[in-house]
């Protein structure tokens, strides 16, 4: 199908953006990389009257680091560029062991990081990964702007922190500690479609290996990313062996999610997969932590 | 209908400098096949999940129906039409699609062919492995993919030999 008429601006500055979007909170959509906002138009799922494409805003889709060592990523950074960045590699590799299951090559090049996470599908990859890592996000708005910790952001099915009149501007990671270690894992009916199922896995070892800190969050599960803090917490203060990993994913999986089944997967089977991958991802983190 | 204005796209298709006034909501792909008549670009799905549609856009596959006719002003657009050789001659990825039957109803090719034209850009000796990744955004319903990877292969295999 084709998309329905509408008006369409493209600002080449973050004032006249911001702007726009205050004039008209109710009835304009910011138009990012459109891989998921133009299927929705083409289906007429959406049909806004004025869509602002942020794609010609210049300075927005950048790779730094901080002083203090945190990682600030553009929000209009593509996802294909961050795969393929030095910084999020050495930095995020959390972030970077995610992108490659985002759909497919072709996608990710245009694909932003703020667009996947204004979006909140839930089983999309970067928000998981984005609570994980303690994420915080800056949203401008005409006249100012406001930090939110992921934790805060992600509020429901497709629903976000963002207010009419805001844009996502900037994603900060803070630096991993040291002996850190992360994983990604995720199971898909093919390469590159959304995940029936997927875990992000980070832990933190003390100097005699045991667990300081972990986290793990699980995609595709609920409504919006779910952090398993019970299972994680559980973790902390004791050694990362098999059997405290396989009570730590069993916990996730029986009491921390409430799936609902759909035509690819069961509640039962997602269940399955969380358990699984939960174990495996806690595992690979831990080694890679002791590599660290 | 429609009270949207038309909007200035002012493109570099296929090598060639274009310009026209489009409804915000045309998607690139009808504009390359209505607008241009360039229909080598296949339109399957029409939401991002087939590839028949990818096109080049700077050089860097995209898929031409996520993508507004609007957003290619100022920008350079690829279409397999760009890959052919000499006077209707095949071009050397198409013609090593040909050899190792890599096409049946030919649906799928172009986006094929356009994502394959980029990935070898970047990948002079690519194992089995890497280009089946790089298909993974592309539904054959056809071939199986075995003779299109047979393909790719052996056009990377040309390319190094000259
Ligand atoms: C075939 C296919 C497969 C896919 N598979 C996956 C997958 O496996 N996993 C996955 O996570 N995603 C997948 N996607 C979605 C893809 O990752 C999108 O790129 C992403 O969800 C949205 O990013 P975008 O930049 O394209 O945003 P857009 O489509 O432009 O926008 C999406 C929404 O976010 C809003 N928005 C965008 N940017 C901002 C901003 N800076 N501030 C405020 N609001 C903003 C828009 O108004 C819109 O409502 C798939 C898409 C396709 C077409
Ligand atoms: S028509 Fe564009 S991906 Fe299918
Ligand atoms: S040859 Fe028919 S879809 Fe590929």
């Amino acid at each position: 199908m084709k998309p329905a008429p509408f008006d369409y601006v493209a600002p080449r500055s973050l004032d006249e953006v911001l702007e726009v979007l205050a004039e008209r909170p109710d009835d304009a959509k910011v138009l990012a990389g459109g891989q998921s906002l133009i299927p929705l138009l083409n289906f007429r799922l959406a049909q806004p009257t004025l869509l602002v494409d942020v794609n010609r805003l210049p300075g927005l889709d950048g790779v730094a680091v901080a002083s203090d060592g945190e990682l600030r990523l553009g929000a209009l950074a593509r996802q294909g560029r961050l795969e393929r960045d030095p910084h999020v590699a050495e930095r995020a590799p959390l972030l970077a062991a995610a992108l490659p299951h985002v759909a497919h090559p072709q996608i990710r090049n245009r694909g932003t990081l703020g667009g996947s996470l204004a979006h909140a599908d839930p089983a999309a990859e970067l928000p998981a990964v984005a609570l994980a890592l303690d994420a915080r996000l800056r949203l401008a708005r005409r006249g100012g702007e406001r930090w939110v910790a992921a934790r805060d952001f992600f509020r429901g099915l497709f629903a976000t922190a963002l207010e009419p009149g805001e844009l996502l501007v900037e994603v900060a990671l803070p630096p991993p500690p040291p002996r850190s270690g992360f994983a990604f894992l995720e199971v898909a009916r093919r390469h590159g479609d959304y995940a029936l199922a997927g875990v992000a896995a980070a832990v933190t070892l003390d100097e005699r290996g045991v667990c300081r800190r972990a986290r793990l969050v699980l995609l595709a599960v609920g409504d919006a990313p779910v952090d398993a803090g019970v299972a994680a917490a559980a973790l902390a203060g004791g050694p990362l062996d098999v059997e405290r990993i396989a009570e730590a994913a069993r916990h996730a999986a029986e009491s921390e999610i409430d799936p609902v089944g759909d035509i690819h997967a069961s509640a039962d089977f997602k269940r399955h997969l969380i358990r699984v991958l939960a174990a495996r991802a806690l595992a690979a983190a831990r080694l890679r932590a002791e590599a660290a | 209908m429609s009270g949207a204005r038309r909007l200035a796209v002012r493109a570099e298709i296929n090598g060639r400098a274009v310009a026209r006034e489009v409804e915000p909501r045309r998607l690139l792909s009808d504009f390359l096949r209505h607008d241009l008549g360039l229909t080598g670009t296949h339109v399957g799905c029409e939401h991002g999940v087939c590839g028949a549609c990818t096109v080049l856009l700077d050089g860097e596959p995209v898929r031409s129906c996520l993508l507004l006719a609007v957003q290619a002003d100022g920008h350079a657009v690829e279409t397999v039409e760009a890959l052919g050789g000499e006077q209707g001659a095949l071009g050397p990825l198409q013609e090593a699609f040909r050899r190792a039957h890599a096409l049946q109803c030919g649906f799928c090719t172009p986006g094929i062919l356009t994502t394959i034209t980029a990935f070898l850009r970047e990948h002079a000796e690519p194992t089995e492995a890497e280009v089946r990744r790089a298909l993974s955004g592309n539904l054959c319903r056809c071939t199986g993919y075995q003779h299109i990877v047979d393909a790719v292969l052996a056009a990377a295999r040309s390319r190094r030999d000259g």
